[in-house]
């Protein structure tokens, strides 16, 4: 069987497919979250080495921090398929994921500050993983403030998109800049990543937690991309002729 | 194809030339700005050595993004830029004049400036000729990388600070490992070599990548 990967490239049939993939995602996204949280808080252990209760945050900065570097790369991948291919449904997908992006990236970086309150005594340090995403934070920014800059739809897309493979070019020489600025030598307050050591009751918790996360980004992604959709085609007759605009039309 | 670099690079030299008022605005702006900083931090020998590598980087950082605005901007109004894009050589070579132009005009004087700040700041003979040396090295990544927000943001409302916003970020690698390198010469004996080499093939990569990049968002910007 030949499946046509183009068909749901069109704003056309990838509107109402997307309509009814959200409600799932939202229900993927409740269950797994209010599951792996309640795993976490009620079932694991109430002391991690020295922390005690409040290390409890981690399941949800883990989750955040993670899906906020996975969704620059998803936000890449469609930035780049749009320059490569030229359709107009994977800027608007890379515009939708940038937000998600960047929201992603305030709750990890909030949630970190207080978390590094109660275990390090402060809540902001210049360790490299909180710089690293702070720099992020600004690249989420300069993004998504040159889309907004430029009116015209077909330059916006094409020079944001640019923007974002640029951005993931220098990223890793940033991340290293910042991570090692002695060559010599190397410091950090944030342990090594150390999923291995993570106790395995714990590890379960985060990673629904992340799933969950996950399920949430794809849900406001594809609404926000429905939005787009509908103020950039608003123009053209399937729109017209959808029924939540005719009906919102005939009640004025 | 290397004709057309030579032109381009002559006519902005000579454009500049006839206008040097502009050369020295972003001159005067990178001595302001460091001369302020000790009126604001205190004027103590120790302190002002502390922060002098810092202050010196991002003096430069600041005041060349100011200087990005001019990039383009002028050859954009009277339609230059689009003969430009359209001439049949490699609009990268003369993206590669340009940006090669702009530093010559912006970035190198900041170099020849630089002795100055090492007086202000009281540091060593050897300090500041390592400050001239990864300013040499680092300014040209500062005009490689602008003018790749430039073009991005030609014609743009209020593009200026927006390619504050959009450059300043990547600029870090050259902030943090020219600053380093600074800090360095003035221990006693630790080499500065890694920091000279980090710079110099950061510089490298965008020697390659950079007019490219420039001039397919030159491409997007125009058409």
């Amino acid at each position: 069987m030949k499946i046509n990967w183009f068909k749901y490239s069109a704003p056309m049939s990838f509107y109402p497919l997307a309509g009814k993939l959200i409600p799932l995602f939202w229900i993927a996204a409740i269950v797994c979250i209010a599951g792996g949280l309640y795993w976490g808080f009620f079932k694991t252990a109430d002391v991690l080495n020295d922390q005690k209760q409040y290390y409890r945050i981690i399941y949800v900065h883990v989750a955040s921090a993670w899906m906020a570097m996975w969704l620059y790369a998803v936000m890449v991948f469609w930035a780049m398929l749009g320059l490569i291919f030229n359709t107009r449904l994977s800027y608007m997908l890379a515009s939708a994921t940038a937000i998600t992006g960047t929201v992603m990236t305030v709750i990890a970086l909030a949630t970190g500050a207080i978390w590094g309150k109660t275990s390090w005594g402060t809540y902001w340090d210049w360790d490299p993983k909180l710089t690293s995403f702070l720099i992020l934070l600004f690249v989420y920014i300069g993004y998504i403030a040159l889309q907004s800059a430029i009116d015209d739809k077909r330059r916006s897309d094409k020079a944001s998109a640019l923007l974002a493979l640029v951005g993931l070019a220098l990223v890793p020489i940033i991340y290293y800049a910042v991570n090692c600025p002695d060559p010599t030598e190397c410091a950090s307050l944030h342990q090594e990543s150390s999923l291995k050591r993570v106790e395995s009751n714990i590890l379960i918790g985060m990673l629904v937690t992340t799933l969950g996360f996950w399920m949430y980004s794809f849900a406001t992604t594809l609404m926000r991309a429905r939005i787009i959709i509908l103020e950039r085609e608003r123009s053209t007759t399937w729109v017209s002729k959808l029924a939540e605009i005719t009906n919102s039309e005939r009640k004025h | 194809m290397t004709s057309a670099f030579w032109i381009i690079l002559k006519r902005d030299l000579l454009l500049a030339l006839r206008r040097r008022s502009e050369i020295f605005t972003v001159l005067f702006f990178f001595v302001v700005v460091i001369s302020l900083f000790p009126l604001g931090v205190g004027t103590e020998e120790a302190v002002l050595k502390k922060i002098a590598p810092g202050v010196v980087w991002i003096a430069a950082l600041l005041a060349s993004t100011l200087a990005l605005d001019r990039l383009f901007s002028a050859d954009y109004e009277d339609g230059t830029l689009e003969k430009i894009v359209l001439a049949p050589s490699f609009l990268s070579i003369s993206v590669l004049a340009k940006i090669l132009a702009h530093w010559l005009l912006t970035g190198l004087p900041l170099v020849l400036i630089s002795p100055l700040v090492g007086l202000f700041y009281h540091l060593p003979i050897n300090t500041i000729l390592v400050m001239m040396l990864v300013l040499l090295i680092g300014t040209p990544v500062l005009s490689m990388l602008g003018a790749i927000a430039a073009a991005l943001t030609l014609g743009l409302r209020g593009g200026g600070v927006l390619v504050s916003l959009l450059v300043l970020p990547l600029y870090i690698p050259v902030l943090v490992y020219g600053a380093g390198a600074i800090s360095t010469s003035m221990m006693q004996g630790v080499s500065i070599e890694p920091y000279i080499l980090l710079l110099l093939a950061f510089s490298l990569l965008a020697m390659v990548f950079s007019p490219w990049v420039t001039a397919v968002a030159l491409k997007i910007s125009i058409e």
